[in-house]
């Protein structure tokens, strides 16, 4: 039974990965950009959020709905200030560009908010929980972040696939100049990925700060996770992203089950695997 | 005569291919001379300018050979802090084991070699910009499994064996000749092995990936020679790290940081030159020590200025010094010239 | 006034001067060939059209306004459409997808989806197929239908026959005069020098990026059209005779 209870904590921290990881995937499948300031991104959320609660004394939820938003505008601007001009240098220079947002990132929130480790209360809603089945309790925080993750994944899916912009930026990541033939502004289309890309971390990041704790230096690791996601589930494909945050999910929670100390290894050794044996990805090919 | 033959000829005469835009035994001199003066340092002045040195040296080190691998090979990796640590651990079992410390450095640079060979198998099979997260996380499973061994003091790391006997200003001295040796072959070995047939190699890779390996240059083979010298390197220098600190924190020897150094010092001092990390380490130490009272904003201000770099400046310093002056001290590009203007 | 004006048109591509002071005029409802051999230019030009690549010097006007510089895109909502050479669908997207691709600047004009299901009856059973899956000749006609969305007033159509059976050219080619008819201007590329002078009104040939002989077809000989082709003779005499 406490196996069971592994699978089904596990498969619930798999939808926040996975929620985490769609950013990723999604500026790296229309720009070719490997964000590496993505994790950090998520935890400038949680240091806002917490920023903000503390400081206004607002509620929880309040403050997602600002921050989100917010998130989705910095997103658009970064990527037409920061990266639109990085693009034509190649590959290396994005890479760059967002490695030193990253330090900087890190860096500012270390001078702003010192490095203790820091939690957001989410009140009694975040530790209450219900029976599911004889030894196994679900918490109602995870149980509801995973269904919220779903939620966004499929919101985006439908946005992608049902909508001319959507489209577009499924046309863009296949071929950029036949896409601005019949019409699309790549820096409007890469400025709309990014925004989604930030506002998704910026939700995810929310709710790993109610999740667990985080310190300023926590983001280098939370983008392992996305991108472990990312390449178990398979690049270009939002439900492998699922998969590949579900898989990580119940392995790291199946390795804490075997010895604590295991449950990041057991992740990493999972991602390796899955690059020795199947370098594509578990479910490759398809996209979106 | 075959019709190729006759035009290779007739380019050849029309045209002086050589190596170097303006390079001379001088500067070759000069550079001697320079050497000679640091490695004579520990006998003119205090030891905390040559240990702050021996820092210098490491960075320096650690840049050439991210430089080597990222600016001549193409392998933009986030995950060498894998062979630092690598390197210094081992230097920590090796003097457990009774080896003197200072030859265990050059042993680390081996050790890195065969830890090397099964990383770069899996980590070539991300292809591009994935490879830089995919060496990261390499690099995190190194920690975590170090960390899992008694032996080398599990997460709390361990000190170094085998150096207490020695004289504190023999040590300060020894540790600071060793350093300078590694910046000098990591420096030398990257100019030698870039003048050579993997030099060619890379940079025809390089210019032009597809039409390299038509003319039959083995690419993967060229990229995995520069990684595994790169993480040899690279281990030497968290050797000496250890030699010099005397102790190893996990946390502290695997820290991403350690990319973070290189690849800023790189970018700034001029990715793709050998001269690049030389003049990129100089203006990162003048950074650190300028800012050195306010905490880290030193390296806010050093991922501005590199974000900065790779946004406007692809050449870093150096490009910017070369095209001004036409000055190289390591070229390992070729020249064309017109023999009617030149000399 | 012409819908298409081209003034000394000069476009490189990397050092080489892949178009050389090139001059035409278009009027509404004409469909104009644009022939020549392989690297004559013809492809840069339609590709400076669209807005892919920035003229060295020279002016292009539509309809009066000056397009010289604009972005791709904005030609797009300006009227300009081109089919690329080799098709370039977008190959993750369905059949319907790609040629919805084509509404995105929603500018007006007779061109619908079900227009273009009427143009090719085969597309609507294929519809919810992946556009990787279709053959070279069905990828050309969804290439066609997705620009026609777009509701150009000028469709640059670039080697429509590049690399298709001579009977699937044909069968597109037919398709032509309906696409006029709804008030598109047409300026095709073509390699098949006897294909261009069956469909076009007036014939442009191109000779290492320098326009060479202009006219209508029934007004050449073979001759001549041979010869601005490939170069041969004294082409200013031979254009006169």
């Amino acid at each position: 039974m406490q196996w069971f209870n592994a699978v089904v904590q596990g498969l619930l921290l798999g939808g926040l990965y996975a929620l985490f990881a769609t950013g990723l995937s999604l500026m790296f499948g229309v720009m070719r950009i490997v964000n590496l300031a993505h994790g950090d991104l998520a935890v400038v959320a949680s240091f806002l959020a917490l920023a903000l609660v503390g400081g206004t004394g607002l509620p929880l939820w309040v403050v997602i709905v600002v921050t989100v938003p917010l998130f989705a505008v910095l997103g658009y601007l970064t990527q037409r200030v920061l990266l639109q001009g990085s693009l034509s240098s190649g590959p290396l220079a994005t890479l760059l560009v967002t490695f030193g947002l990253s330090i900087v990132l890190q860096n500012v929130l270390l001078e702003i908010f010192s490095a203790d480790t820091r939690t957001l209360d989410g009140g009694s809603f975040a530790t209450s929980s219900f029976q599911l089945a004889g030894s196994v309790t679900v918490g109602w925080l995870p149980l509801v972040t995973f269904l919220l993750a779903c939620a966004v994944l499929a919101g985006i899916q439908v946005f992608l696939t049902r909508t001319g912009l959507g489209r577009m930026l499924r046309a863009s990541s296949d071929d950029r100049e036949t896409a601005n033939l019949v019409g699309a502004d790549s820096r409007h289309v890469y400025g709309v990925a990014t925004a989604i890309a930030f506002a998704t971390v910026a939700l995810a990041g929310l709710m790993f700060a109610v999740r667990s704790s985080f310190d300023p230096a926590t983001g280098p690791s939370r983008l392992i996770f996305a991108f472990e996601a990312v390449v178990i589930g398979g690049l270009g494909s939002l439900w492998g992203t699922l998969l590949g945050g579900i898989v990580l999910g119940v392995t790291q929670s199946l390795g804490s089950q075997i010895d604590p100390a295991m449950t990041l290894l057991a992740g990493h050794l999972v991602f390796l695997a899955v690059l020795a044996f199947r370098p594509q990805g578990l479910l490759a090919g398809r996209t979106t | 005569m075959s019709l190729s033959q006759l035009l290779t000829e007739r380019a050849a005469a029309a045209v002086d291919v050589r190596r170097a835009a303006r390079t001379s035994k001088a500067s070759g001199g000069a550079l001697l001379a320079v050497v000679v003066l640091l490695a004579a340092l520990p006998y003119v002045v205090f030891s905390d300018i040559t240990d702050t040195l021996v820092n210098f040296y490491v960075l320096v080190a650690l840049a050439s050979m991210w430089n080597l691998l990222a600016g001549f090979g193409g392998l933009v990796s986030v995950g060498q802090q894998a062979f630092v640590g690598i390197g210094a651990y081992s230097v920590i079992a090796l003097a457990d084991l009774g080896v003197q410390p200072y030859l265990a450095v050059p042993l680390a640079a081996l050790t890195c070699v065969v830890f090397a060979v099964p990383t770069s198998w899996l980590a070539f099979r991300l292809r591009g910009d994935y490879f830089a997260v995919g060496t990261w996380v390499i690099a995190e499973v190194y920690r975590l499994l170090v960390v899992r061994v008694d032996a080398l003091g599990g997460a709390s790391g361990k000190g170094l064996a085998g150096l207490s006997g020695l004289d504190p200003a023999l040590r300060g001295a020894l540790t600071y000749w060793v350093a300078l040796a590694l910046t000098l072959a990591t420096v030398g070995g990257c100019y030698l092995l870039l003048r050579g047939r993997v030099g060619l190699s890379l940079m025809a890779v390089r210019d032009e990936e597809t039409a390299a390996s038509a003319a039959g240059i083995d690419v993967t083979r060229a990229k995995r020679i520069v990684y595994l010298v790169s993480a040899a390197g690279t281990g030497a220098a968290g050797g000496v790290i250890t030699i010099s600190s005397l102790s190893v924190n996990p946390d502290a020897i695997f820290n991403v940081q350690w990319s973070a150094y290189m690849i800023f010092i790189v970018v700034i001092g001029g990715i793709g030159f050998v001269e690049g990390p030389l003049l990129g380490a100089v203006v990162f130490f003048a950074l650190q020590q300028l800012l050195a009272d306010y905490g880290s904003w030193y390296l806010v201000l050093l991922g501005a200025v590199g974000i900065a770099a790779a946004r406007w400046l692809p050449g870093g310093l150096w490009g910017l010094v070369r095209d001004r002056t036409g000055l190289s001290l390591f070229p390992v590009g070729y020249y064309v010239r017109d023999p009617g203007h030149a000399r | 006034m012409s819908l298409l004006s081209i003034r000394d048109l000069t476009v490189h591509h990397g050092l080489l001067r892949a178009v050389d002071g090139v001059s035409l005029e278009l009027e509404r409802g004409e469909v104009l060939a644009v022939i020549g051999a392989n690297g004559a230019g013809k492809s840069t030009l339609l590709r400076a059209l669209a807005g892919l690549n920035a003229p060295t010097s020279g002016t292009v006007h539509l309809a009066g306004r000056d397009i010289t510089r604009s972005p791709a895109h904005q030609r797009v909502s300006a009227g300009i459409a081109l089919v690329p050479e080799g098709r370039r669908l977008f190959r993750s997207l369905t059949v319907e997808e790609n040629l919805l691709t084509g509404t995105y600047r929603k500018r007006s004009g007779p061109w619908t989806l079900q227009r273009v299901y009427e143009l090719f009856p085969w597309m609507t059973e294929r519809r919810r197929q992946n556009a990787a899956q279709l053959s070279g000749g069905e990828q050309q006609a969804v290439a066609i239908g997705r620009a026609l969305l777009t509701n150009p007033d000028l469709l640059l159509v670039d080697e429509l026959s590049l690399g298709l059976a001579p009977v699937i050219v044909r069968r597109i080619y037919e398709t032509l005069p309906e696409i006029v008819a709804a008030g598109t201007t047409a300026l095709v590329v073509e390699q098949d020098v006897s294909q261009a002078l069956r469909v076009a009104d007036r014939v442009h040939c191109l000779l290492e990026g320098r326009s060479v002989l202009a006219g209508r077809p029934a007004d050449l000989t073979a001759e001549q059209v041979e010869h601005a082709y490939f170069g041969i003779g004294d082409l200013t005499q031979d254009g006169k005779d």
